[in-house]
């Protein structure tokens, strides 16, 4: 594996093998020293083009467990607004040698673009509306740690899944692991055409039960006012609110993070014992330290930034 | 009012005997090999192969049976010029039309200032006089900066050389608005071409919606925001009995469009570019930003529907939309890169290869649509007849080559096509009696 650009990448022997990997880092967490020496004298780079703290600090946290050594490059105050194109920022970045660079940006398809511009290997921490391959990772990991294996499961996606990159590499990851996956929200907020990633499609909560696994995705308060995607929050709530009415016992609920509390999840479901968010965010650092480690390790074969295409 | 017209830079009139030369022009009714000799820019006499006389000194091109065609016209390419000649100008733009076997081509106002005045035509005009390497038509805007909310001083500009009106890159989007230009055309004439976009339904699209915009999270345009705004046109165009040319079509609704207006006795006509012929929204896939035009690459069912439009003549032209950008405007993701491809170099060869070819279209109706812009636009259309100026492009059909393995005569290379493999070179164009195009001939001789 020379990059993680899309889950599409991964088929289910490699998200295995990663998870597997994972699960022997997380040992490494319970320690009173967290760290391994295994990516000592590497150089992880994180360029994020969007505010993020969550998933910035996990993919930092990994590199200094694996003690390889960080370097934040934030775009606020940075040449990029002095104008600076992406193509230039990596360029010159890149001069700086990193083995890796973990980049996000509000554009699908950037990482991969980024691939073709310089050594580094490149994690996708989430480009535009597209893909988030790192979430979906430790999202199966986390499914597979509590349920023991994900075969079979049914996994219900709710809500806002036009706008969710982490919706799309979930829907991909859940059933190459073998799940069924249905996605569910208001019928403006599904894209059209989602089905030919081959999950099902509803409009109404009436069949959760039949759910083991109720993903929930985090509503964007600031996007659903500008264009009216839906009438309100209120009544988004009503209809598509996880809470503890809707939710039975025997099912799991997850959440990428961060909780619109009242809106997409009610109180008393974040703090069930249900809810496994708080494992998913433990979950991101001992996963993103397997990604780390299976680009990173090993024989150290210098990679050729690829030719140009015929342009 | 004065005669619109094309317009073109300095030209020697071309004195050539093409020597077998397999001659095609369907309007014409010639499908055969053929001496044809240019006299004074002039098509001077037709003959069976080795009968016409060789006029002493006059330049002999040796057909060996390739395929002379009238050049094409191409009705819809962005020239750049004013004000974004980093991208393309008069003289790269008419390059790339002449290599591509183009005769003559109609430029778009959308350029930066916006041609809606009668000045900037004629200083554009003079421009094309001294640097356009094929004639060039211009259309001028229908509303004053493409704003959408004031008509342009329609009639001056028709008698400034305006071949007709529209706002290329964005619809007109009021209906109200676009009456009053459709009622205005009975005064000065000229055709009100349209761009076809609803914008509160492609808002922020970047490609067409479908599985694969779902699959790649990118907003998508839906094919209504097209069609329905087709549909609106072509009734407000038959309301006031005008005439109008629907731009660059991209889905079978609107093709289904414009053919009832037709059967309607509608004055109306509509291009579709090669690649919404040939390409779908599959190749966004790879999210390469020179698959990304707008319209956007249409589904599977949309592309068969444009080429039966095409091939039943529902849809009257090929018209390349040719729109160049520089490579750092394109160097970009997707969402952020501008919308357009380059089309002029590529535009027969791809159709050929991937229309004719494949048994889809006959080369014979390639030929006509690819030179039936030209009437639309109440211009001459190049015909291979004796009398007729030589407007011609000679072309080796069996020739296989990489498109843009040799580089772009057009400033700007983000072409759709590129590296494809591609049948069919431009050997020679003569545009308004000149030979504007030769293809380049390397060859190490010994001193």
């Amino acid at each position: 594996m020379n990059h993680l650009l899309s889950i599409e990448d991964l088929d289910r022997q490699a998200i295995e093998r990663i998870v597997t990997q994972a699960a022997r880092f997380a040992e490494v967490s319970d320690r009173e020293i967290k760290k391994v020496p295994a990516l000592r004298g590497r150089m992880v780079l994180n360029l994020f083009y969007e505010a993020s703290t969550r998933t910035r600090s996990s993919f930092e946290l990994a590199a200094k467990r694996l003690s390889a050594d960080v370097v934040n490059f934030a775009v606020s105050g940075s040449s990029v607004e002095k104008g600076e194109s992406l193509k230039d920022t990596v360029l010159t970045l890149s001069a700086h040698k990193p083995d890796a660079i973990v980049l996000r940006t509000p554009w699908a398809g950037a990482a991969e673009l980024v691939s073709r511009w310089c050594a580094a290997a490149i994690v996708n921490a989430g480009d535009g509306k597209h893909e988030h391959p790192t979430q979906a990772l430790l999202d199966v990991y986390t499914l597979r740690e509590r349920l023991g294996r994900i075969d079979g499961a049914s996994i219900w996606i709710v809500g806002d899944v036009a706008h969710s990159r982490v919706a799309r590499s979930n829907i991909i990851a859940f059933q190459r692991m073998g799940a069924r996956v249905t996605v569910v929200g208001p019928p403006t907020l599904i894209p059209r055409g989602i089905e030919s990633l081959g999950c099902e499609v509803r409009y109404t909560l009436d069949e959760l039960g039949s759910a083991d696994v109720v993903y929930a995705l985090r509503m964007q308060r600031e996007r659903m006012s500008e264009t009216s995607w839906v009438p309100s929050l209120r009544e988004y709530a009503s209809w598509y609110q996880i809470n503890g009415r809707r939710l039975s016992p025997r099912q799991v609920l997850m959440h990428p993070g961060p909780v619109n509390r009242g809106i997409e999840l009610s109180g008393e479901v974040v703090d069930s014992p249900q809810a496994l968010i708080t494992a998913q965010v433990e979950a991101g650092v001992v996963v993103r330290m397997a990604v780390l480690y299976e680009l990173l390790a090993g024989a150290h074969v210098p990679r050729p930034v690829p030719e140009p295409q015929l342009a | 009012m004065a005669a619109s017209s094309l317009i073109h830079g300095p030209h020697a009139p071309a004195e050539l005997l093409l020597r077998d030369v397999h001659a095609l022009d369907p309007r014409a009714g010639i499908d055969a090999r053929h001496d044809v000799l240019v006299r004074e820019g002039h098509i001077a006499a037709l003959g069976e192969p080795g009968a016409l006389a060789e006029p002493e000194g006059i330049e002999i091109v040796e057909g060996n049976g390739r395929h002379l065609l009238p050049a094409f016209v191409d009705p819809h390419v962005h020239l750049r010029t004013p004000g974004q000649e980093h991208k393309e100008d008069l003289e790269t733009g008419t390059r790339a039309a002449a290599a591509g076997g183009f005769g003559a081509v109609i430029a778009m106002p959308n350029t930066d200032p916006v041609v809606d005045s009668a000045p900037l035509l004629g200083s554009l005009r003079d421009a094309a006089a001294r640097e356009a390497r094929v004639p060039v038509g211009f259309l001028a805007a229908i509303t004053r900066g493409l704003g959408g909310e004031e008509l342009t001083e329609m009639a001056e500009l028709r008698e400034h050389g305006a071949l007709g009106f529209t706002d290329d890159g964005r619809p007109v989007q009021s209906a109200g608005m676009l009456r009053k230009a459709l009622q205005y055309q009975r005064l000065c004439g000229g055709v009100i071409s349209l761009h076809e976009e609803d914008p509160t339904l492609s808002h922020g699209g970047s490609m067409r919606e479908g599985a694969v915009s779902a699959a790649l999270g990118i907003a998508g345009v839906p094919a209504v925001s097209e069609s329905t705004m087709v549909a609106r046109d072509a009734e407000l165009a038959m309301y006031e009995g005008a005439r109008v040319h629907f731009q660059h079509l991209s889905c079978a609704a609107s093709v289904g469009a414009v053919a009832r207006a037709k059967v309607a006795g509608g004055k109306v006509s509509a291009e579709v570019t090669p690649h919404h012929l040939l390409l779908t929204d599959e190749s966004v896939r790879g999210l390469d930003t020179r698959m990304k035009m707008n319209p956007p690459l249409a589904g599977a069912d949309d592309r068969q529907a444009l080429i039966a439009g095409l091939r039943e003549g529902t849809i009257d032209c090929v018209a390349t939309d040719h729109a160049p950008h520089a490579r750092e405007e394109k160097e970009v993701p997707f969402e952020q890169a501008p919308m357009g491809t380059t089309g002029l170099e590529t535009a027969f060869a791809a159709l050929y290869t991937g229309l004719v070819l494949t048994g889809e279209l006959e080369l014979g109706l390639l030929v006509e649509r690819m030179t039936a812009g030209a009437a639309l636009f109440e211009l001459p259309t190049p015909t291979i007849a004796a009398g007729e100026p030589a407007s011609l492009t000679l072309i080796d059909l069996d020739a296989e080559y990489l498109a843009g393995e040799r580089g772009w005569e057009s400033r700007s290379e983000n072409c759709c096509f590129a590296g494809q493999r591609l049948h069919g070179r431009v050997l020679l164009t003569l545009a308004a009696g000149a030979v504007v195009y030769r293809e380049r001939v390397f060859s190490v001789v010994a001193a």
